[in-house]
């Protein structure tokens, strides 16, 4: 469908060497550099940020990961390796703003960092979305259509609940001008797709059911067509959940960045 | 015989007042088993946060309904207490109904309100008893949650009863006053023409018709005396209950944590061994890098994490002593909801058992002594704990700002960093940020490769 064919990702180092500063860093994450399927949003967000014209940047095989994982296992020493370790890359860059479209990227480099000596505006690529929209950078044209077609958002913790951030998500699903349905537990009583906390990495303690199967289940129950999601782990934990109940063939899992990229049809 | 009664009634005030006091030493000395953690910054914030979570009671309106009804008995708490103040004056100086004639004009109207209240309290009473035993609302049913068997249970159950009770008896003891002034009875002839009958009480005079002065005069002091005798009695209760949350709840939302609730708190013990065998220099605690975020130095290298209670803070224990067993968190846990062993709930039960059981063995062996258990294995377990996907709903669905979030990574922490007792998946994942600088195995080599297929047709 796309057209173009001159989507560039300028690198930190790159931009270095030719003496400049992006106005962004876009902070990929280990999901978004190494999945399969989050790739493909890494994809998505890079086309809309080169459509617009955001002058932007990403480390590369510079960037690392943030060590929120291991935090949350428990292995402090770990975490602070990581951390301490980026620091020292992005202080040496002199990086000001952080993009990323993971949550726990987003919460660790936010939250997390500035007691390490690593302080930055990190922002959160919902947000960053809905700023373009609001400014009229992002422009609806000859893209897919989402009339009639009904989607429900779920909730990441560590966007929601963990930095408060409920409505730029669904600032940015508005802009589709699809039917927007919630599921019973939203935003600060959003329920967890089951994988934060480093559950995601290792199999679940016993119990009646996985977590994620519960949260697709309410998705389901809205008669979505579309769960989108706004993180990497509720990526994977809905899409699996969507597989459990076989309604693969007619329920799909997006990122917000997808829906936005399909829309304009980049 | 009126010397006598006043005696009695000095006696038990006397008594409570001294019982209450020993309880607030112990409770206070568990409290500061934990270790420091400024909680006095942003004074302002946390008088806010105090005013709208816990005297406002911002979030137990999350369900209207049951927050109106909380409402009830908590505004009843408070207002009736204002009559508790004449009760106790009355029994110290043998007087009866010390206010009436020097506040005649609103004297009715102030018991009016107090009856009100009572009238509130009390319905609402039964209808907690018929949430919890007979609707069964799921959090409080022991048959799906472990930790509300036996003593929790009878807990609350004593609570509410005792609360109809003292109600039952407040009303009950106007109305049979009443029915004395009427009648010209002894001293009670002494009000007539001051206090009129009052709102609610005078529609339970006719309870009393039949009784004889005598008994009457019997049923008057009997209702007033368990009344406040009650009281008393429910306050020294409190302080072994769950429901000391009327008094701790106030400071325990005021001190509670202001940070966004994603952020995991910083060990600064930690930073300066990852910066030596990083060969970075050692920031000092004087540029913000090295302090945690109270700007404490860190403290001296004891363990690292929580193995028991007195590693974690204060402000856990304070939390532990405040809990009222509602289990808005548990309800709200993915991890309980779908069958695993965890549930917030109980984190908080433990810690505050486990305190209670040191301090039951310090009673009987000294200060120094130290028996052989600890919160983590011997209260909480291995399986508990990987449950936890940090969610923080726990966090968020507390009422008075409880955090059990905090108590689970604390013990992550020991578990991982002391015992090296992590599932092996985890340590695998571990190896894999230490080799390869993601969680999975990739070389670091490949983590731009997506780059080139950016310009691919999707």
């Amino acid at each position: 469908m796309s057209t173009e064919t001159n989507y560039k990702v300028p690198t930190m180092a790159d931009m270095a060497a030719a003496g400049e500063e992006p106005e962004i860093l876009f902070w990929v994450g280990c999901a978004g550099s190494f999945d399969d399927r989050y790739k493909r949003v890494t994809i998505a967000f890079v086309r809309i940020l080169n459509h617009v014209g955001i002058k932007f940047a990403v480390l590369g095989t510079e960037e690392s990961c943030t060590g929120d994982p291991a935090r949350r296992a428990g292995n402090e020493f770990l975490f602070q390796m990581q951390a301490v370790s980026n620091i020292q890359v992005l202080n040496g860059y002199n990086v000001k703003k952080i993009v990323t479209a993971c949550p726990h990227c987003f919460n660790t480099l936010k939250n997390e960092y500035p007691d390490l000596g690593g302080t930055y505006e990190v922002v959160h690529h919902s947000q960053f979305l809905q700023g373009l929209i609001n400014e009229g950078r992002i422009t609806v044209k000859d893209g897919q259509s989402f009339k009639g077609r009904k989607i429900t958002f779920h909730d990441s913790c560590y966007l929601g609940r963990a930095n408060k951030v409920y409505e730029a998500p669904r600032d940015v699903l508005a802009a589709l001008d699809a039917d927007l349905v919630e599921m019973k537990r939203v935003k600060a009583n959003g329920l967890c797709c089951g994988a934060g906390g480093g559950q995601y990495f290792k199999e679940p303690e016993p119990g009646k059911k996985d977590v994620n199967v519960e949260r697709t289940e309410e998705a389901l129950a809205t008669g979505a067509d579309t769960i989108a999601v706004a993180c990497p782990f509720c990526m994977t934990m809905m899409s699996d959940g969507v597989k459990n109940k076989n309604r693969e063939d007619s329920v799909r899992v997006y990122d917000v960045a997808e829906l936005i990229a399909q829309k304009q049809g980049l | 015989m009126e010397i006598i009664q006043q005696i009695l009634f000095v006696g038990a005030l006397i008594a409570t007042a001294w019982y209450i006091t020993k309880r607030i030493q112990h409770i206070s000395r568990a409290i500061r088993l934990g270790r420091p953690e400024n909680r006095t910054d942003h004074a302002d914030e946390r008088l806010k946060t105090m005013l709208l979570v816990a005297f406002g009671q911002k979030k137990m309106f999350t369900n209207p309904l049951v927050g109106l009804m909380h409402f009830v008995i908590y505004a009843g708490f408070l207002i009736v207490n204002i009559e508790v103040l004449e009760i106790v004056l009355d029994g110290v100086l043998g007087t009866h109904r010390l206010f009436a004639p020097f506040i005649a004009p609103v004297y009715p109207f102030l018991i009016g309100v107090f009856e009100i209240l009572a009238v509130g309290v009390l319905t609402v009473c039964v209808v907690f008893l018929c949430r919890r035993f007979v609707a069964k609302v799921s959090r409080f049913q022991p048959e799906r949650h472990r930790e509300m068997t036996r003593w929790p249970r009878t807990d609350a159950a004593i609570i509410l009863i005792a609360e109809i009770l003292l109600m039952i008896a407040f009303l009950t003891w106007n109305a049979s006053d009443s029915v004395l002034r009427d009648r010209g009875v002894g001293h009670y002839a002494a009000l007539q023409g001051i206090v009129p009958d009052f709102l609610i009480s005078q529609y339970l005079k006719p309870l009393f018709s039949n009784f004889s002065d005598t008994a009457l005069v019997g049923y008057e002091r009997v209702a007033w005396w368990f009344h406040i005798l009650g009281i008393m009695a429910f306050a020294v209760y409190v302080t072994y209950s769950k429901h000391l949350h009327i008094a701790l709840g106030f400071p325990n939302v005021y001190f509670s944590d202001l940070k966004p609730k994603g952020e995991i708190q910083n060990m600064p013990e930690i930073t300066k061994e990852v910066q030596l065998s990083l060969g970075l220099p050692v920031t000092t605690g004087t540029d913000g890098a090295q302090t945690d975020d109270n700007g404490q130095q860190p403290a001296e290298v004891g363990r690292f994490g929580a193995k028991d209670v007195q590693d974690l803070k204060w402000i856990n224990l304070m939390n532990a002593y405040s809990c009222t067993e509602c289990g808005r968190c548990t309800a709200a846990c993915p991890a309980n909801i779908t069958g695993k062993k965890l549930s917030p709930r109980k984190i908080m039960m433990d810690t505050r058992d486990r305190l209670e059981e040191i301090q039951q063995g310090w009673k009987a062996n000294g200060y120094n002594y130290k028996d052989d258990k600890s919160l983590l294995n011997d209260y909480i377990t291995a399986e508990e704990l990987n449950a936890c996907t940090t969610c923080q709903a726990c966090v968020n669905a507390c009422p008075i700002n409880i955090n059990p979030l905090d108590i689970i990574l604390q013990l992550r922490r020991y578990r991982v960093m002391e015992e090296s007792q992590a599932p092996a998946s985890w340590n695998a994942m571990f190896s894999n940020i230490e080799n390869n600088m993601a969680p999975w195995k990739f070389s670091p080599s490949d983590r731009f490769n997506w780059a080139d297929q950016v310009n691919e047709v999707k």
